[in-house]
């Protein structure tokens, strides 16, 4: 039905809106208060949960809660201690933090997509998307964060001189007259690793969110057999979903690391 | 927006999804928590069972070093009673020798002496005689005189 697909149009439209504060004019100041609001949230409720199993985590044998912290821990500090053979004091907690994040906040995904929207409205907030990692800026925000340590470890670790001697030197050799190619190919290299790692999240999430959302379309359709088809095909969607919101979250903490202990070596 | 069978639908599709969790992924979690409370609790277990048992050898160690000593202390206290023993009864043997051969050698100091006080006695019994026989220019009939002689020497 034609007038059905303007509805669909308007509904994805609708739901791909942030909840918006414009401080002034113009496109720069405004702010995501949905993004900013679920995913703070999320964190708090991360390290509530974890600081209260580690504050009372005992060496003998562990409850529920503390063996789940500490198989999560492992696991994360695996990957670490796989890539990464240094000092994991930092990279360590930094990689949990990642891992535990963008996790929890890919999983809002499996909320229903109108249920988080619906609650607001009742408040009168039209607008709510409840995934902050379909959120470009929030993306961003986790992989320039990275980026920045990405730098400062790479001067930390060869010191200013090492760091633009390598900037400048690698991968083609340290003749003068390859100085510039060097330096540009490394920028491409350094400026790629932030926005792969923002993009491929952001798209992951983003994409999964609209399939929901055409899935959700299905419910409006008019007919009792596309709502059931709506329902299963929403049920498949969101189990296969389980996956990636895993997957995304592993993938991104362990770019992190791969990048962060990248920075560590020398050429 | 409004609220309508979108909201139904993506509720009950939810309610399927916690379903599969509940039933296909929470037990897998559910088992690798509890697999490792069951692997940390042996761990602690037989380290504790070990512990124990290493007190356990300890204290039996020890006890079979004191008893062992005991006997050492035993054996030694034997040893020196029966040295003791030997030599108390070597020196009784030695006294009792000595004592026997003392008694020898004076029952022969006391038969020598006899033996020479008899010879002595008849050779003074003989020279009495013979002195007699000188002084009375005589001779003494032996026979006659045995008695005499015999009383003689005997008061000698």
């Amino acid at each position: 039905m034609a007038s059905e697909q303007g509805g669909l149009t308007e509904y994805i439209q609708h739901h791909l809106t942030h909840l918006t504060l414009h401080a002034s004019k113009g496109w720069f100041w405004a702010v995501h208060i949905d993004s900013i609001t679920v995913s703070l949230a999320l964190g708090v409720l991360f390290c509530f949960l974890f600081w209260l199993k580690a504050r009372k985590a005992t060496a003998g044998v562990p409850g529920r809660g503390q063996a789940f912290v500490e198989i999560v821990l492992e696991f994360v500090d695996g990957q670490v201690k796989d890539v990464f053979h240094g000092d994991r004091r930092v990279l360590g907690p930094l990689a949990l933090t990642v891992f535990a994040w963008v996790f929890l906040m890919n999983a809002m995904d499996l909320l229903p997509v109108d249920l988080l929207p619906w609650i607001t409205e009742q408040f009168g907030i039209g607008h709510f998307r409840a995934v902050p990692t379909a959120d470009v800026n929030m993306t961003f925000a986790m992989s320039l964060t990275v980026f920045v340590l990405i730098i400062f470890y790479s001067f930390k670790a060869k010191g200013f001189g090492g760091y633009m001697h390598e900037l400048f030197t690698a991968p083609f050799g340290a003749n003068p007259l390859l100085w510039i190619p060097n330096f540009l190919l490394n920028i491409v290299e350094l400026v790629s690793k932030p926005v792969s790692l923002a993009m491929r999240l952001f798209g992951n999430m983003y994409a999964g969110e609209l399939v929901f959302m055409l899935i959700a379309g299905l419910f409006s359709a008019g007919s009792w057999w596309l709502y059931g088809m709506g329902i299963i095909g929403y049920t498949v969607w969101g189990i296969f979903h389980i996956l990636i919101i895993g997957i995304q979250a592993f993938i991104f903490m362990v770019l992190t690391i791969v990048y962060i202990s990248m920075a560590h070596d020398h050429h | 927006m409004d609220f309508n069978a979108t909201l139904i639908g993506e509720m009950l599709s939810f309610a399927i999804l916690i379903w599969f969790c509940v039933h296909f992924i929470w037990p897998h979690l559910n088992k690798a928590i509890e697999d490792r409370q069951v692997k940390i609790a042996e761990g602690l277990n037989a380290a504790e069972r070990a512990h124990a048992e290493l007190r356990e050898a300890d204290t039996k160690v020890a006890a079979e070093i004191k008893v062992a000593r005991q006997q050492a202390g035993e054996i030694i206290d034997r040893a020196q009673q029966q040295g003791n023993q030997i030599i108390e009864k070597a020196r009784a043997e030695a006294v009792t020798e000595i004592n026997r051969l003392k008694a020898a050698a004076q029952d022969d100091i006391a038969s020598m002496a006899q033996r020479a006080r008899d010879q002595l006695r008849d050779q003074v019994g003989a020279l009495a005689l013979q002195g007699a026989s000188k002084i009375v220019q005589r001779e003494v009939d032996a026979s006659t005189h045995k008695l005499l002689l015999d009383q003689l020497a005997a008061e000698i």
